[in-house]
């Protein structure tokens, strides 16, 4: 998630923009512009890990500089498929685990906000489930699943899906009551109030279902490749801790990072497309 | 019929939990998947976590369970309470000026991507040892969470809090001391519960993959040994302390907040 | 300040006014204020001109998007003019060159509210005698708990915090807050809109008997013409985008001003004349938003 000040600045740099009707540069104004304060702090964060490094500060004498890190990604990673299948394999996991957990969970929480009945039966044993940590399931889904892949999207799927569930039953509960009064009174069906109120008053809800689902599904992913299997970014990092190269160690996490916000921004892109009516705003 | 309503529902709690339990140990028993069979089903758990002399070593009675709840919550409440000291601080002082805002936020903004746990690894590296590494681990997410929160909250509060006060002659200190600190209350408890939930998270994480005790390390021993019911024991036991936990929390903010009272409709 | 509230408490006669007082006295003169994002000139405020003498209750009245709030935030020290001046007591509170500060002596009540929620009553009233004045904790709450008690028995919610008060309550409160600080200029901005006709009614008496009592210079800003009329000595119409003075009109109904009077004929002619020309102004506005919108 970019940065709360960097998304209200571009908030209304898009809403500026689009007061002289050029959308076509709206879409480029989207992406947060950094200003200098923020690119010389980075720029610092850079030549203190660069001194950091150089003169051997205490943890520091295994970590390598920025320019080896750069130099080591592109001589032994860059162009090397494993290093792009982890990347893949990551994605993968990510992505089934969060389109399983949406997929089950929005239809969850909407069972659970609209029938009273479902919801008294159900709703304990949910709340007695979700403080449990995704990942202390690990060792029953490595049980329970036949292949480790398997196992690895549970557990994926379980960090997002009790943030979902929630999420979505929340937003049930909070729609107004009057839209409800309303349709009824104009003589909606069951399945009218269901289609016209109920799901379009809960996109917002999902949307930030979402985004957290996102960000937690990334963490489960990379801490079960770590604890259990043999492939993907979580893997590749910890492998560089295990022999002893620590400049995988950084390139993996910085891989790591650059996947993260990738999908976040996709993740952003496909709410802001569910919600037309958010942009105006 | 408020009262059939109310007995409804605690039947029908009863009735999903009873359920839930009866399908746990009827599809581990007598469901011929093997995957269903592999698990551990609800009476040996309890008998386990019961009894005074468990098979593999953990249950009330055993002292080994209370050093591993010591050291998950010492861990959890050191990483939390180090995160709450620094990043209320940091998300107060981002919000409270612009220019900070600018150099800490792009900071921020490049080290949040990177998923905490990701740090386990550079963290050995960089601590001795790895008792520091899991506290540190710990300690990032909430802290992420923690300052995060705190500046959504500084930035929220209204305007006309800021005005109101410049109006009545407030320097730039009160107005951080008597709107921006209790305006921002509100997020920076919801900030906590967040933040407490996510260092419970990557604690057992870290645990698993880097310690020596604590709950997340009985979980993976437990599988690695066999020793299944032990894993829902712990599995149980982190998901009570976590829920204890979120629940101090909330009753330190509903302390802090008293001026949230509803109305009392006293009529003007 | 305070030998004249004591003397009228003293005079038994509670709805006679105040004398006028010393401090007060509000120059605008040639104002303008041009908002400036991206180079899209907007207008907001065009050459205006209002001068108000210390003790007057003057109300602003004009349709949405008149440079109303534009003006106040001028006074208040939020924002600063692009041409003009303005005035207070003969010295100058902003131009061009000059940015405003806000201070306790024009002191801003707010349309949707602004007592701070984490504070009680008596903490709120209290907050700016304790900033500016340097005044003790115990004698600034003398003075606040005098306030308050005197504005309708407010003393008796001192230890609630709002949310606990009636809406009208918590906006009597603010006021409060900021006659406490006997400022030059008391700010009101549409302070009642958000209140059903009866409890507005009710407001209308309180914050006349407080003008009454307290008398201070305020600057009321509004889109209710009968509300301006009924509490003001002086109307003055603002035109829509870029704002302007279109009109200013003087009430000459007598103090105290009682609800009956709003039947009065002297009332009527002032309502109509005024409904004229905001009414004229609301229609243009409402054509140029359809044009916007297109």
């Amino acid at each position: 998630m970019p940065d709360v000040e960097e998304s209200i600045r571009a908030a209304h740099a898009v809403k500026s923009e689009r007061s002289t009707n050029n959308t076509k540069r709206a879409f480029r104004l989207r992406i947060p512009r950094i200003r200098w304060r923020g690119a010389l702090a980075i720029v610092g964060f850079f030549i203190l890990w660069d001194l950091l490094v150089r003169n051997q500060a205490p943890g520091f004498d295994s970590i390598p500089s920025p320019l080896a890190v750069i130099q080591i990604f592109f001589k032994q990673f860059a162009f090397t498929a494993t290093y792009w299948h982890s990347w893949f394999v990551s994605f993968q996991r990510v992505m089934y685990g969060f389109i399983l957990a949406q997929l089950l969970g929005i239809p969850l929480g909407l069972i659970l906000g609209t029938r009273k009945r479902v919801n008294y039966l159900l709703f304990p044993i949910i709340e007695l489930l979700r403080p449990i940590p995704p990942l202390a399931w690990v060792p029953l889904s490595i049980l329970f699943w036949p292949t480790n892949e398997l196992s690895i999207v549970f557990i994926t799927f379980i960090g997002a899906f009790f943030i979902i569930v929630i999420n979505v039953y929340d937003g049930v509960r909070t729609i107004r009551k009057e839209h409800f009064w309303l349709a009824q009174s104009l003589g909606a069906s069951q399945s009218t109030i269901f289609r016209r109120i109920i799901i379009p008053s809960v996109i917002p809800s999902i949307a930030v279902g979402m985004t957290l689902g996102i960000a937690v599904t990334w963490n489960v992913v990379i801490a079960a490749e770590m604890i259990a299997s043999d492939s993907g970014l979580g893997r590749l990092t910890w492998e560089g801790y295990v022999s002893g190269s620590p400049s995988i160690v950084v390139v993996g996490m910085i891989s790591i990072g650059i996947a993260g916000y990738l999908s976040t921004i996709i993740v952003d892109y496909i709410e802001k497309r569910m919600m037309p009516w958010k942009q105006l705003s | 019929m408020n009262t059939v309503v109310r007995n409804e529902k605690y039947w029908l709690m009863a009735a999903g939990y009873i359920g839930a339990i009866f399908l746990w140990y009827a599809s581990v028993k007598w469901l011929p998947i093997s995957s269903f069979n592999r698990l551990p089903d609800p009476l040996s758990v309890i008998r386990e976590w019961l009894s005074p002399d468990p098979s593999y070593g953990i249950s009330i009675f055993t002292s080994d369970y209370y050093v591993h709840i010591w050291y998950s919550t010492y861990r959890a409440f050191t990483a939390f309470f180090l995160a709450v000291l620094l990043g209320v601080p940091l998300g107060i002082f981002m919000g409270w000026n612009a220019k900070f805002r600018e150099f800490s936020g792009a900071l921020v903004g490049l080290l949040r991507p990177i998923p905490p746990l990701a740090w386990v690894p550079l963290a050995i590296l960089l601590f001795p040892g790895v008792e520091p590494a899991v506290i540190f681990v710990t300690f990032l997410v909430a802290f992420f969470a923690t300052t995060m929160n705190t500046l959504v909250g500084v930035r929220s509060i209204d305007e006309d809090y800021f005005r109101a006060a410049r109006c009545l002659g407030a320097s730039r200190t009160d107005i951080l001391r008597d709107v921006i600190v209790p305006g921002a209350l509100p997020h920076i408890f919801t900030g906590l519960q967040i933040a407490m939930g996510a260092a419970w998270f990557s604690l057992v994480a870290g645990e698993m993959i880097a310690a020596q005790y604590g709950l997340g390390y009985v979980i993976w021993e437990a599988y690695n040994l066999i020793q299944y019911p032990t894993i829902v024991i712990g599995m149980a036991t982190l998901g009570i302390v976590g829920f204890l936990s979120s629940a101090a929390i909330r009753w330190v903010g509903q302390r802090l907040m008293q001026w949230r009272e509803e109305s009392l409709g006293l009529g003007g | 300040m305070e030998q004249v509230m004591k003397r009228d408490r003293g005079s038994n006669n509670s709805e006679g006014l105040a004398p006028r007082p010393e401090f007060g006295k509000l120059s605008i003169r040639n104002a303008g204020k041009t908002y400036d994002p991206q180079g899209s000139a907007v207008v907001a405020v065009h050459d205006c001109s209002i001068e108000i003498e210390a003790g007057d209750f003057v109300a602003i009245v004009g349709p949405s998007g008149c440079g109303k709030s534009t003006l106040m935030n001028v006074l208040a020290g939020f924002d600063n003019v692009t041409s003009g001046e303005v005035y207070l007591d003969d010295s100058l509170l902003a131009s061009p060159r000059q940015a405003p500060s806000p201070g306790a002596d024009r002191v801003v009540v707010f349309q949707n509210g602004a007592l701070f929620p984490w504070k009680t009553v008596l903490e709120n009233v209290t907050y700016g005698l304790l900033k500016t004045n340097a005044m003790s904790r115990a004698s600034a709450e003398e003075k606040a708990k005098d306030f308050l008690s005197r504005c309708g028995g407010l003393d008796k919610v001192m230890r609630s915090y709002p949310a606990q008060l009636s809406s009208g309550m918590q906006r009597r409160v603010e006021i409060v807050r900021a006659l406490v600080n006997e400022p030059r200029i008391l700010l009101l901005d549409e302070p009642f809109r958000a209140m059903d006709t009866i409890s507005k009614t009710t407001m209308h008496q309180h914050l006349l008997k407080m003008y009454s009592t307290c008398r201070r210079t305020i600057v009321f800003i509004t889109h209710d013409l009968e509300e301006a009329i009924y509490l003001s000595d002086k109307v003055i119409v603002m035109t829509t985008r870029p704002g302007t003075v279109k009109l200013e009109l003087t009430v000459p109904l007598p103090r105290p001003r009682t609800p009956e009077m709003t039947a009065s004929v002297e009332y009527m002619d002032l309502k109509k004349e005024a409904i004229e020309s905001v009414h004229e102004e609301a229609k243009k506005a409402f054509e140029r938003g359809e044009r916007e919108l297109a």
